[in-house]
């Protein structure tokens, strides 16, 4: 499950899982659905990221990051991810397809995950968050 | 001691030096602007302006005072409208001075047809400018650069655009800095953020860029508005856009660099985005070689959509491309070096632009006199300014102003208040077509969501920083 939260001039994006991977990959999900409807998006091709971090927050702001390359490198849209976390290593994979601006209806480009606002709360379930710059 | 801003004198406020402040905070804004400022730290959101303008005026080297300009709020590190000028020797280069999409800017084209020209091919110019400019997420241009061109572009700027044939020689004279920086380096602009590029230049981008085709709806000084060459009624065309992804993979590059650089020489960080090192270390050259290669590249970019917004109206209306004068270029996402009393200094201004007075001697001859066009945007149904930089911002501002309204309202607040549909109705109503490569995006850009653009200019003429020249109404607005 994925949410937004306030911000005045950006968006605040929450992902929330039973897990921390299932956190970012929600979180993924959120990012991606800010640039496109993701049910549109067939899950084609894949990608496989892998990125480090100091602690897990940063690791969180590396995944959407190496997201946001991957989609202008390939030319694709995301819409379906796995997460395995290690320590402060995440290796990943995102299934989408090529953009189609036929297809696809595109909305407002993401241009970066941030730090601001960016933590990882565990209650009964995993939450991760962090405002992206649009 | 509370962060709370005094009135030091109409429309301009401060935050006395306290704590580890190494100067003052100035604040130019309404009152309601400072009591919203306030109201955030009241509240104790931990992201707020005047906590930014705080901890910017506590980094290394900073000159005067920490600034935000009449259209402030929240940034990452800066506050959007934030400016700080930092000395060579103990100063610092931070990533959230620049922001994500490096050398963001504006440029203006004065199309010499009539307003009553324009009405009544309005429809067909929207349609025709929607069509060929390329906008929003996954547009390509058409520009396809050669292995090894995209590195000319970041060094050379708007000077490779004139040499492969596209654009205008005598627009160069008219971009800040010429359109092109000197001492950029592609080889400190990673492999990802070349990749990334892909096919973007010559592409206005998604979110708040645009370009609108406008009118001169007001003349406030006479004189100066003859030296920049309109009048009441005349024609402008406004286009706002970046460095594209090639730009956004740089900060966020940077901001890795620079946090290690931080920890490095032992600069304190009070806000993640905030991470800098000092201009003269090794991560402080590498990264202002790799925001001039940015910048080049926004330039480069402008030159292009110019072209190409050139071919299409000289189409519709059987003008030559050397009709449509540049009236200017600005970036408001930028660090430059720049000299001040002499001093040479590291300027970032975060969502605020350039503003230089008369005599300056980077400004173009015809400009000299009056001093610096600045080029205020509203949102797409309200207006537009172009102010006049003054010797007050000279003094005061390291020569910057306010760069455009700044949001009000969240995007997602704008979304839930109005419908695109109702906005696109509405603003026909009153003579603007509205052209939008997402509904959302119209949505969220929505006039509602922006402070009132009047006001924020206001406050820059009156304080005396930029003094207004007209003002401008759209006619066609096309959204990225």
């Amino acid at each position: 499950m994925y949410d937004y939260f306030e911000h005045q001039a950006d968006v605040g994006i929450i992902g929330i899982g039973n897990t921390l991977e299932e956190a970012f990959v929600e979180g993924a999900k959120a990012m991606f659905q800010v640039m496109c409807e993701i049910k549109e998006v067939e899950a084609k091709e894949e990608v496989k990221i892998e990125v480090d971090a100091s602690d897990q927050e940063t690791l969180f702001v590396e995944w959407l990051n190496a997201l946001l390359a991957q989609k202008d490198i390939k030319d694709m849209l995301f819409s379906d991810f796995d997460v395995k976390i290690e320590g402060n290593t995440l290796k990943g994979v995102a299934r989408g397809e090529t953009m189609d601006l036929d297809k696809h209806e595109v909305k407002t480009e993401v241009k970066a995950a941030t730090y601001s606002q960016l933590k990882i709360v565990k209650d009964k379930d995993y939450k991760v968050q962090c405002v992206v710059d649009v | 001691m509370k962060l709370e801003l005094k009135e030091k004198r109409k429309y301009v406020w401060e935050l006395e030096k306290h704590g580890d402040m190494n100067v003052l905070g100035r604040v130019y804004g309404e009152e309601e602007t400072v009591k919203h400022l306030h109201k955030d730290v009241e509240m104790g959101k931990d992201w707020n302006a005047l906590k930014q303008i705080y901890n910017v005026a506590c980094l290394p080297g900073i000159q005067r005072a920490s600034l935000a300009m009449p259209d402030v709020h929240p940034g990452y590190g800066f506050p959007i409208g934030g400016v700080g000028a930092f000395n060579m020797k103990e100063g610092v280069i931070s990533v959230g001075g620049v922001g994500f999409d490096v050398g963001c800017n504006v440029a203006n084209i004065i199309i010499p047809v009539k307003k009553s020209d324009i009405i009544s091919k309005q429809k067909e110019l929207a349609e025709a400018l929607f069509r060929d400019i390329p906008a929003g997420l996954g547009e390509k241009g058409e520009i396809g650069l050669q292995p090894g061109e995209l590195d000319e572009v970041l060094v050379k700027g708007v000077d490779f655009v004139l040499k492969k044939g596209y654009g205008l020689k005598s627009d160069k004279e008219y971009y800040e800095k010429k359109g092109v920086l000197e001492g950029a380096d592609p080889a400190n602009v990673s492999d990802i953020a070349k990749r990334r590029e892909k096919k973007q230049l010559g592409t206005l981008g998604s979110g708040n860029h645009y370009l609108e085709v406008q009118y001169v709806d007001e003349v406030f000084d006479e004189e100066t508005a003859k030296v920049y060459g309109v009048d009441k009624d005349s024609i402008i065309v406004s286009m706002h856009c970046g460095s594209r992804a090639l730009g956004h993979q740089i900060g966020t590059d940077y901001l890795k660099v620079l946090d290690g650089a931080a920890k490095k020489y032992d600069i304190p960080i009070r806000e993640r985005e905030l991470v800098c090192a000092p201009i003269e270390s090794q991560e402080g050259k590498d990264y202002v070689s790799a925001i001039y290669a940015g910048m080049n590249y926004s330039y480069a970019n402008k030159e292009i959509l110019l072209h190409l917004t050139r071919k299409t109206i000289g189409r519709i209306f059987g003008l030559s491309e050397e009709d449509m004068k540049l009236l200017y270029c600005i970036s408001h996402n930028s660090v430059m070096k720049e000299k001040h009393n002499g001093e040479e200094l590291m300027v970032h201004r975060k969502g605020a632009t350039r503003a230089f007075g008369p005599g300056h001697e980077d400004l173009p001859i015809k400009y000299q006199k009056v001093g610096q066009p600045v080029l205020v945007g509203g949102t797409m149904g309200t207006s537009s300014y172009i102010l006049k930089g003054t010797q007050v911002a000279m003094d005061e501002t390291f020569g910057s102003a306010c760069h455009g309204a700044g949001r009000a309202m969240s995007r997602k607040q704008a979304v839930q208040n109005w419908r695109a549909d109702d906005i696109v109705r509405e603003l026909a109503a009153k003579g603007i077509i509205v052209k939008g490569h997402g509904r959302k995006g119209i949505a969220e850009e929505s006039p509602g969501a922006y402070k009132d653009v009047n006001q924020v200019v206001d406050v820059m003429d009156k304080s005396g920083i930029s003094t207004k020249v007209v003002k401008v109404k759209p006619l066609i607005s096309v959204k990225g």
